[in-house]
């Protein structure tokens, strides 16, 4: 059996056994699904609370504006005082006082009317009240037109522009949001992992560094042999962890919802009605035909292409920051020596994580995007983000992915190489505080 | 005669630092060889460019009088100073990983094991982990691990450290055994006693550079100035006789015990002539004894390193 099929065995039994990465792999499921039903849960409860607003009208004005909706109700009192209402209010425990004094007309009324409430009113509340009034005082300065009110109600009209390619193919709204978060994803995915598992890899060096097994290890195989098993056997490692994560937490995210009673959808739809606002309530569900065109769309990323350069970002990125962080092992005595070598690190991994969110949501082949997408410490993570809106015309340019993979080609054999030296000196070096001069010093050795 | 190991000017630089001078060095077959010197001297340098961890920055290493190349390691056992285990790993486990990476198939290397743990009274340790072993259990198995593939030549750092004097004896007993069977072995220790013991050849380095080598005996030979002790047992008081003495003999130091009536000395004879001396000390007094005084591994190794320091 060669030797570096060995060292991964070795290092691949000596991670998956170890307790605290079963207890992590097992656990991790259950507190990732425990979360999301906390979340869904809180979110249910959250929406079910009915929130009942007093409102003393002492004007003209706004005597039918008030409707009740599925979390906000209002209660009109009559012929009280404001401070009789404002104690009946708190009496009642309702969750504020709306007060609407008389003035002569009604943008003087709208202005000198107050909401009070025990705390400051949460943006919900607020948003629904500002519609209200909104949309009555833009109702009479359309009456002082000479807009009717019958014609101002027939003038709303909800509208969304409709978009189309020089092809004639019908775009839909946000599908370029979903295609980034679906490259997000991917590309979040390798940073995590990145960030993990060449931890883990970085306390093994330290770990044969401490134990000074590392010497006769080293009288029987090459140095950069071990280093490459060590890499190779923690990222298997980590796959088989992966692995169980995303099938147990499938699993039991699927049990827990149907334990609960919830429907798998509550969960987005949620979250997409407490943004909507009462004014806009008309029907937001998509039509049958654009659910079909989601559903072409979706069909039409390039799942292949993406999960195939998926695969080479992947390696490639995750074998240039192992090897690094395995330097970094090599060059310390102990863990918390390593804090000054791991920032430069995780910048480039956060920059592209930040970057891709922002610049890429918004627009995958601005300068910025492209230029982090050719960047080879960034170009994993940014370049999968901007992937799935296809290669060639109308996407990333064929090029640009050649260049970012020659780049990220290139730079992995230099920072392999680099690594390997730094690691080969490091491991036979005790004592001496690593400051990176001294690293460069190695370089020579 | 064959060598196992020839070295030829080999220097080592570690950035300005320089670790090992124009180096040579010939290791006959089958011997103890000890690699002496003070710390810092260039002792784990030399060892690590045999073991392949380093690599020279100039002059030539030969094993068994081929180049050396990386299939070589697998005939090459070695012990070093700084050692250990993998703690939370089994023993048997372990071992087995360790010597597979030597080369040794994995029912050959448990075959040995076996052999090994019962001649060393390891016997249920198998399954344990090492870091519930004590320190001198745990360089029995490190001890193990190193002659388990039955190298040609054997590099020992400071082997017996670690062991209680019990164990170290029977570490030591091994080492013989192992040369007894033909393997020639590399000993690199601060413990002069066991270089006098164990070792035929020496090579004293120092700074990085080889101040001394050669046979043991034939150094020793070199560095004895034909200084002999002496006891003698008197009758009567032994001032008038050291008084006699002094004037025929070069004494450089004596002592007189009274109540003993034993007069103890040194005495330096440039000619060798011993019986001449022993004649007529004979016929003055009882001789307790009479000895040539051959300096120590020791003495040796101190005297040469002071007297290239100053």
């Amino acid at each position: 059996m060669s030797k570096l099929k060995l060292i991964i065995i070795r290092e691949y039994l000596a991670k998956v056994r170890n307790k605290s990465f079963v207890v992590m792999t097992f656990l991790s499921p259950i507190l990732m699904v425990g979360m999301i039903v906390l979340i869904a849960y809180l979110t249910k409860l959250n929406d079910n609370e009915k929130r009942i607003i007093t409102v003393l009208n002492e004007s003209d004005y706004f005597s039918n504006s008030f409707y009740a909706s599925e979390s906000l109700s209002y209660i009109e009192f009559k012929n009280l005082s404001f401070e009789e209402a404002k104690d009946s209010t708190l009496a009642m425990g309702t969750y504020g006082l709306l007060y609407i004094p008389k003035r002569d007309d009604l943008e003087a009324t709208a202005n000198s009317t107050f909401l009070y409430t025990k705390e400051s009113p949460v943006s919900l509340v607020l948003q629904r009240l500002d519609n209200i009034f909104q949309n009555r005082l833009r109702q009479s300065r359309l009456q002082q037109l000479g807009v009717t009110a019958k014609d101002f109600a027939n003038i709303e009209q909800d509208f969304e522009l409709s978009t189309a390619t020089f092809e004639g193919q019908k775009n839909i709204k946000g599908i370029n949001e979903i295609k980034a978060g679906i490259g997000g994803a991917f590309g979040y995915l390798i940073m995590m992992f990145i960030i993990i598992y060449g931890g883990f890899v970085m306390r093994s060096v330290i770990e044969e560094k401490t134990s000074r097994i590392i010497e006769v290890i080293i009288s029987s195989v090459k140095p950069f042999q071990l280093m490459l098993g060590k890499i190779i056997g923690t990222s298997l490692a980590g796959i088989t962890q992966f692995a169980i994560w995303i099938l147990s937490a499938s699993i039991l995210l699927f049990v827990s919802l149907w334990i609960l009673d919830m429907e798998m959808d509550t969960i987005p739809t949620n979250s997409m009605l407490t943004t909507t606002t009462f004014t806009n309530m008309t029907n937001a569900q998509p039509e049958v035909s654009d659910l079909e065109l989601y559903t072409a769309e979706f069909l039409k990323i390039p799942w292949v292409l993406l999960v195939c350069s998926f695969l080479v970002y992947f390696v490639l990125g995750y074998l240039i920051y192992s090897s690094i962080y395995a330097a970094i092992g090599a060059a310390v005595d102990n863990e918390t020596d390593t804090q000054q070598f791991i920032f430069p690190i995780i910048l480039p991994l956060m920059l592209a994580i930040y970057v891709g969110f922002f610049s890429v949501f918004s627009n995958p082949h601005g300068p910025i995007a492209v230029g982090f997408s050719l960047f080879p410490l960034t170009s994993p993570i940014v370049m999968l983000m901007r992937l799935p809106g296809g290669l060639g015309e109308g996407g990333v340019p064929i090029w640009q992915l050649l260049v970012s993979i020659t780049l990220l080609i290139i730079t992995f054999l230099g920072i392999v190489w680099f690594a390997a030296k730094i690691y080969r000196v490091g491991i036979l070096m005790y004592g001496k505080k690593p400051t990176y001069r001294e690293l460069y010093k190695w370089l020579n050795y | 005669m064959n060598h196992i190991l020839v070295a030829e000017n080999v220097s080592k630089n570690f950035g300005r630092h320089t670790a090992l001078s124009n180096i040579s060095l010939k290791i006959p077959e089958n011997c103890i060889y000890g690699l002496l010197g003070p710390n810092g001297a260039g002792k784990t340098t030399l060892i690590r460019i045999i073991n392949q961890i380093t690599h020279p920055d100039s002059g030539r290493v030969f094993l068994n009088g081929e180049p050396l190349a990386p299939h070589h390691i697998a005939t090459i056992g070695y012990l070093p100073e700084e050692r250990g285990l993998y703690k939370s790993m089994k023993v048997g486990e372990q071992a087995l990983y360790l010597a597979q990476l030597k080369g040794l198939s994995k029912t050959e290397a448990k075959k040995r094991l076996y052999y090994w743990f019962d001649r060393l009274e390891i016997g249920n340790w198998w399954n344990k982990k090492i870091q519930e072993l004590s320190k001198g259990m745990a360089q029995k198995i490190q001890f193990i691990v190193t002659v388990l593939h039955e190298p040609k030549l054997l590099i020992f750092d400071e082997p017996f450290s670690g062991f209680d004097p019990i164990n170290a004896n029977k570490i030591k007993d091994e080492i013989l055994e192992l040369k007894k069977k033909g393997t020639s072995i590399i000993f690199s220790t601060h413990r002069m006693e066991s270089v006098e013991e164990l070792c035929e050849y020496i090579a004293l380095l120092h700074k990085s550079e080889k101040i001394l080598d050669g046979k043991l005996s034939e150094i020793k030979n070199a560095y004895k100035n034909h200084t002999y002790a002496v006891g003698l047992q008197l009758n009567e008081n032994g001032a008038s006789l050291l008084e006699d003495l002094k004037a025929k003999f070069a004494i450089n130091e004596s002592t007189f015990n009274d109540d003993e009536k034993q007069l103890d000395l040194t005495l330096r004879l440039p000619n060798e002539d011993t019986s001449a001396v022993l004649n007529y000390l004979s016929s003055k007094a009882n001789v307790n004894h009479f000895q040539e005084m051959i300096p120590s591994a020791n003495d040796i190794f101190i005297q040469t390193v002071n007297s290239k320091s100053q």
